[in-house]
């Protein structure tokens, strides 16, 4: 039994429908959909990292670490925008966060 | 190879079920640490597929950082999650039919692109993964700190700009919190401070 390059695609696939199938049952809360986002992005690095070897280039494990950088930085500000609203609104609900008026 | 094969399955499997109990998982906790589980199988995937330092960064980066993150915040915030949970089955229907169809349609794309003959799955898989005659630090290495060294600047400019936001965001001045501000005590001058006052003799201040 031969380990191939789609195995690896139909793992990352699979992840990433999970996460979307998080945002959408989870929609009340933001610390879910946040980890949910997280879990599609590690979709995406398993996906280049596996083109990347197989390819024998290396410019796919690069770009991989830069969406782990993105993706860290991203953690970090959602983060601190949940604090700064449960600070103000005690609440996490995504129906409640209608102060935009989006 | 078949040792191979049931390190990838175990693997696999193991990433797809945690990643379903971070969606699933009653408790926020439970979520996070399911999150860190998955990261932690998805790094073992990258070992057995040869990107070591991919594999190393991951573990550092997400369950180091970004897992122990979360976890400070749901354990931080006071949010009642019972209520939370409200509407999962009401949104399970929709749910279930976008994510089928999703799913349905990238694995269609995948079997689809598998069935033509080059620059394909069958032929990425035929010829294998190519020899690696640097180890995997080395040849990151090479690449990252020349050709792409720039966008490896970018990437730490947008980790000064996240972690200034982060602060700046949380960052609050309470009223009424005696605290040391150096700056206005060596900007005020001297006429606001010092007052000569002319005391007469027997009668004091």
């Amino acid at each position: 039994m031969m380990i191939g390059l789609g195995h690896y695609l139909t793992v990352a696939g699979v992840l990433f429908t999970l996460g979307i199938l998080g945002i959408f049952l989870n929609r009340k809360n933001v610390i879910v959909i946040l980890m949910c986002v997280e879990l599609m992005l590690l979709a995406v690095n398993i996906n280049l990292v596996a083109f990347s070897v197989y390819q024998g280039n290396i410019v796919g494990q690069i770009f991989a670490m830069l969406v782990l950088t993105v993706a860290a930085a991203e953690a970090a500000i959602g983060l601190a925008i949940l604090v700064v609203y449960f600070r103000n609104r005690s609440t996490v609900e995504v129906e409640d966060i209608n102060a935009m008026k989006g | 190879m078949l040792l191979q094969a049931i390190a990838f399955y175990v693997f696999a499997a193991v990433v797809v079920a945690s990643g379903a109990m971070v969606v699933v998982s009653r408790n926020p906790v439970y979520s996070v640490l399911f999150l860190i589980l998955a990261f932690f199988n998805a790094a073992a995937l990258f070992v057995l597929i040869g990107a070591e330092f991919i594999a190393m960064i991951l573990v550092i980066v997400y369950v180091g950082a970004v897992a122990v993150l979360f976890l400070f915040v749901v354990m931080m915030l006071d949010i009642n999650m019972t209520k939370l949970k409200e509407g999962f089955l009401d949104y399970l229907p929709i749910g279930a039919m976008i994510g089928a169809a999703m799913l349905a349609e990238i694995l269609f794309g995948l079997g689809v692109w598998g069935s033509e003959t080059s620059g394909t799955v069958q032929a990425f898989n035929r010829a294998g993964i190519p020899p690696v005659t640097i180890d995997n630090t080395r040849a990151i290495g090479q690449v990252l700190y020349t050709q792409y060294f720039y966008l490896f600047q970018v990437a730490g400019l947008v980790l000064l700009v996240a972690m200034i936001g982060a602060i700046v965001l949380t960052l609050r001045r309470r009223p009424g919190v005696r605290r040391q501000r150096v700056a206005d005590q060596l900007y005020r001058s001297k006429e606001e401070t010092m007052t000569v006052v002319k005391v007469p003799s027997r009668e004091g201040v």
